[in-house]
């Protein structure tokens, strides 16, 4: 089990800042987050985009800004766990913490802080009947393992660059693949988007176009994926599996479960401290709410700042804190 | 000033006049509509939480620009007639169009 003073859920920008200011009161931080990356929306969304309103900075490419903040907070050696999602959140006897992910890590922690953003980025799903019945019995969203798919036939929906990727990688391992996609072009690196045409045209893979996905069925696994193209007419192909690659976007998730008072998908909080309903855990950047809440990455630094404060408190309810300026202390690594 | 019929997503139709003179996008004008629609990204075609189908009119509108494309791409339930409502700025020439929110 892991042992920290704060848990932080969520690497976005203000979960690592919240280190930085947890670090300068002597307090060390263990963050999860579901994406395999830090950043949050910055790396995911628009790590290429020049953000303007960041103090200091007339404009800073976001996964630059990232980086920036993985530096300064490097002298407080925060702890990661990345790719997993936090499903549990338990309160101890003695007011502490136990924190459990999607895989089974337990991080033991005095204070939690909520920075989850938009919620976890999770595969965004087609609206098509049946799919959830079929997930983990031949409807996939990612391609974690492609010896999984050997001598299988597999349907991949999409038109990005997984998808082109995927099929153009699984055409050599599956007995058969077929792509199906919305548009007639790909967007997709034009080297993929041709390679996937020339498979189509030497009968390697079938590509079917301007269709969309409408139904999957099976006994218990998945037998059948149908689609229909403009023309409305449905078609049935045979399937093991199903791969529907349409990229990430963020839900609540587990967040909703853990008795918090939400507002609109958002955590309500105390704009004294940050605090939530609930003692000892803290929500603070996007996930938070309160009259006036602006969704800024500066917002959530602020937040963060006066969060710290009162989460040393319910570490360390008998110690003293003494407000200091990092000019005049420095940054006293661990 | 145009009327444009906005479905939302309970199938509940309803006009609204919007002015055509001060430049906004349909994802603008729904917001300040008090319709739900996230719009995550702010109207840069990063986020497709401002998906619309566009129920008439839609071969009049100015066709989808590349990145506009690519976000719909991501999107599971994109239809033939969909568009990102950030990338429709309001225009004389919808008048009388009809759009239906989707997404959640
Ligand atoms: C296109 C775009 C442009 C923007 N431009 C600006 C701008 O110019 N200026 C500005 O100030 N802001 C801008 N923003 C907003 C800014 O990105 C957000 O305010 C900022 O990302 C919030 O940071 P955060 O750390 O609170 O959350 P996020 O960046 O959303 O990070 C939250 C993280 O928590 C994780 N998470 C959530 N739940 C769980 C869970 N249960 N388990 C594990 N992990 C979890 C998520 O996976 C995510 O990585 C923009 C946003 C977008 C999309
Ligand atoms: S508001 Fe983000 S894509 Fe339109």
């Amino acid at each position: 089990m892991i042992q920290t003073d704060i848990c932080i859920i969520g690497a976005g920008p203000v979960g690592l800042f919240a280190v930085f200011e947890a670090g300068l009161l002597k307090m060390r931080c263990h963050l999860i987050d579901t994406l395999p990356q830090v950043g949050g929306q910055l790396s995911e969304i628009y790590p290429h985009k020049p953000i303007y309103d960041i103090p200091g900075y007339p404009d800073i490419k976001a996964q630059e800004l990232v980086d920036r903040l993985m530096e300064q907070i490097a002298p407080f050696k925060p702890q990661f766990t990345l790719g997993e999602r936090v499903e549990t959140l338990a309160k101890q006897d003695d007011g502490s913490y136990l924190v459990g992910t999607s895989d089974g890590t337990l991080v033991h922690a005095s204070v939690v802080v909520i920075a989850g953003g938009l919620g976890c980025f999770e595969p965004r799903k087609p609206d098509v009947e049946g799919l959830s019945q079929f997930e983990g019995k031949g409807v996939e969203y990612m391609v974690k393992n492609p010896e999984h798919f050997r001598a299988k036939k597999v349907v991949l929906a999409g038109g990005g660059d997984s998808a082109l990727d995927w099929t153009i990688f699984l055409s050599n391992v599956a007995e058969r693949v077929t792509l199906i996609h919305r548009g007639d072009t790909f967007r997709g690196a034009p080297d993929s988007a041709e390679k996937v045409f020339e498979l189509a045209r030497d009968g390697a893979i079938d590509l079917i176009l301007q269709s969309n996905l409408v139904d999957v069925s099976g006994a218990d696994q998945l037998e059948e994926v149908s689609f229909m193209g403009r023309d409305k007419v449905k078609n049935s192909i045979k399937a093991d599996y199903l791969i529907p690659l349409f990229g990430l976007s963020p839900k609540l998730g587990p967040i909703a479960n853990w008795g918090l008072n939400i507002d609109k998908s958002a955590i309500e909080v105390d704009t004294f401290d940050y605090s939530t309903n609930i003692e000892g855990i803290y929500a603070i950047g996007d996930i938070n709410t309160y009259p006036g809440k602006l969704k800024l990455i500066l917002c959530g630094f602020h937040e963060g700042a006066l969060m710290v404060q009162s989460a040393f408190k319910y570490v360390y309810p008998d110690q003293k804190l003494s407000f200091k300026y990092t000019t005049v202390y420095g940054v006293n690594a661990f | 000033m145009i009327t444009i019929t906005i479905e939302d997503r309970n199938g509940e139709k309803q006009a609204i006049e919007v002015p055509t003179d001060v430049n906004l996008s349909l994802m603008e004008v729904l917001k300040a509509s008090d319709y739900p629609i996230l719009a995550t990204c702010g109207g840069i075609a990063l986020c497709a939480t401002c998906h619309v189908q566009v129920l008439e009119g839609y071969d009049e509108l100015p066709p989808a620009g590349n990145e506009e494309m690519d976000m719909l791409d991501t999107l599971p339930d994109a239809a033939f007639d969909s568009r990102l409502a950030c990338q429709l700025r309001i225009s004389e020439e919808m008048n009388g169009m009809i759009f239906r929110i989707c997404g959640e």
